[in-house]
């Protein structure tokens, strides 16, 4: 079961950081001369959506390996 | 589960461990490398200011030296200028000098011509009126005695008198 | 007595050819140790690798035992070799009143002991800063010798990382009063990219993957917020709504923002130990994983597949070693950047 939740988890965020990864790359093509603060901006975004992923992750181990 | 429990023994290793490094390189690394990289930066941005100085000072003196440039070459076409007027209007002078004095040449050679064809004319005339009276004595001392012929005699002479 | 020790220095001998041949080290200690009767359980060899531990398995038999340094209060502070914890057969054993069960020292009449020794974390933690320590002290070398003229060397290839640290990271994201944090900023930088790079290295530790490590350095980057923290930072914690609502109004939405914003200061921290520790972990337990599955279906194709996928990974983990002290740093800057904030 926490082996599932774990993948869900990571299913959320990688939906998520696709969409930022998307967003990011379509500013910069759009706006190359703005490329380096939309970099900054994507890495924080992604971190904090890893964020919540790992929060899901380590949960799903530790009632995965709490059996 | 193990994994995720904190062991106090690691932190306070960490702790002390980061504490040390962030202190000795704070004090011994980081604070010398980010003031020479300060320093560095100050004397490239000063460098290059002095640079973009000097480069200013070399495009004044160029445009000053293309000033003087322009300027001499304009009295250059001046003096130039001047000195093709004068050549032309000396050459004008000595056009204009010749054709008076060959004019006036031409003028007393007429009059001179004149004068000697007056000359010459009254000479003729005085050559044909000797000649005149010559012939005409001639023929008065020969042909005197035919009446009409002496009157034909007179008529010619006098047409041929008025012809001339 | 004589055949084992010949079987040890086979051991040995084998180990050390396999040492050369990381994809095959398990497939070594699986025939030639655990023997045909005991069942290969990758849960327990990852286990193993990502946890904490008194020795050092550099590889299989090459064992370092470390120092245990325990206090009690019954027994007061003890230092003696972990190698004493290990019977002649490897077989784990009581020693002078203390037992270890999976790396956990107790005493053996069940009362709990205050364990400081030095693990093969430690041990790396140690390594590390030496690292760090004598890469640095030469950089700063260079500064000296190289004054005023162009980086050379080891100075040249840290210097642009400095550089980038300082204006991408710190400039960037804390405004003009960057340069008290610069020392920690970039101490913390390259010391979660050196640890995460050692942890690659075959038979090391997985430091910065270890929860109490990322936990430290989290608790140092609140600690450095909060006293840092400006009027601005403060107010926006105790009055998030401003002018914007009689008081009244506010206090009734305050029981439900004070805690919500207390919450908020501390998942910050909590979020860089978790991101840290699960991402050098979870690659850790990737490439081991890829491994492990040569040894679960037996079968030579896996293994060359696997090896040449984890190479890839390994590949991937070089990456994700300078991502995530660049992610760690820059978040850190980031939260100090919101307590020096002067105002909107």
């Amino acid at each position: 079961m926490g082996a599932v939740g774990a993948g869900l988890a990571v299913l959320g965020a990688g939906l998520g950081i696709g969409l930022i990864g998307k967003g990011a790359t379509e500013s910069i093509a759009r706006q190359p001369e703005a490329a380096g603060k939309i970099q900054t901006a994507m890495i924080i975004a992604a971190a904090l959506i890893e964020g919540a992923a790992l929060f899901g992750v380590v949960v799903g181990l530790l009632a995965g390996s709490g059996n | 589960m193990a994994l995720v429990t904190p062991d106090i023994g690691l932190i306070i290793w960490q702790l002390i461990v980061f504490l040390i490094v962030l202190f000795i390189l704070r004090a011994f690394v980081w604070r010398p490398i980010l003031s020479a990289l300060k320093t560095r930066e100050f004397q490239i941005e000063d460098s290059l200011r002095a640079a973009e100085h000097a480069q200013e000072e070399m495009k004044q003196i160029k445009a000053d030296n293309e000033y003087l440039l322009q300027e001499a070459r304009i009295e250059r076409d001046a003096i130039l200028k001047e000195a093709r007027d004068e050549a032309s209007h000396i050459i004008e002078r000595a056009k204009a000098e010749t054709s008076d004095i060959t004019s006036k040449m031409i003028q007393d050679a007429r009059e001179a011509i004149e004068v000697e064809k007056k000359a010459a004319l009254s000479e003729v005339k005085a050559l044909v009126a000797s000649l005149s009276l010559e012939i005409a004595e001639k023929v008065l001392r020969e042909k005197l005695s035919d009446d009409k012929s002496q009157k034909a005699l007179v008529e010619k002479f006098i047409k041929d008198v008025k012809v001339n | 007595m004589l055949k084992r020790s010949n079987f040890l220095t086979i051991n040995k001998f084998l180990a050390i050819i396999l040492l050369v041949m990381p994809g095959l080290v398990w497939a070594g200690g699986g025939s030639g140790k655990d023997g045909e009767d005991e069942q290969f359980d990758p849960s327990e060899l990852i286990n193993h690798h990502i946890s904490d531990s008194h020795v050092w398995e550099i590889t299989h038999g090459i064992v370092v035992h470390l120092p245990v340094i325990v206090y009690s209060e019954e027994k007061g502070l003890d230092i003696f070799s972990s190698a004493n914890f290990f019977g002649e057969h490897e077989e784990v054993k009581p020693y002078n009143g203390y037992v270890m069960d999976h790396d956990h020292i107790t005493l053996e009449s069940g009362g709990h002991v205050f364990d400081i020794s030095i693990t093969k974390n430690v041990l790396f933690l140690f390594i590390d800063a030496l690292i760090l320590i004598l890469v640095f002290s030469a950089v700063a070398r260079g500064y000296k010798k190289n004054a005023g003229k162009a980086p050379k060397g080891i100075q040249s290839f840290f210097e642009p990382i400095i550089v980038f640290v300082r204006d991408d990271i710190a400039r960037d994201n804390i405004g003009h009063k960057y340069e008290r944090f610069m020392p920690f900023l970039l101490t913390v930088f390259f010391f979660i990219w050196f640890g995460n790079l050692l942890g690659l290295l075959p038979g090391a530790a997985n430091m910065t993957g270890n929860i109490s490590v990322t936990l430290t350095l989290a608790v140092i980057t609140l600690i450095i917020t909060l006293f840092s923290g400006r009027k601005t930072y403060w107010l926006h914690i105790v009055d998030p709504l401003g002018k914007s609502m009689p008081w009244a109004g506010k206090l009734l939405l305050y029981i439900i923002l004070w805690p919500v914003e207390i919450i908020g200061i501390f998942t910050k921290p909590f979020s860089l130990m978790i991101r840290l520790f699960a991402n050098i972990t979870a690659g850790h337990i990737l490439i081991l994983s890829i491994i492990s599955l040569a040894f679960i279906f037996e079968s030579l194709t896996i293994g060359v597949v696997g090896a040449l996928f984890a190479t890839v990974m390994n590949m991937l983990e070089l990456f994700v070693a300078v991502l995530q002290a660049y992610v760690f740093t820059l978040l850190s800057a980031l939260y100090f950047g919101q307590a020096v904030q002067e105002h909107h």
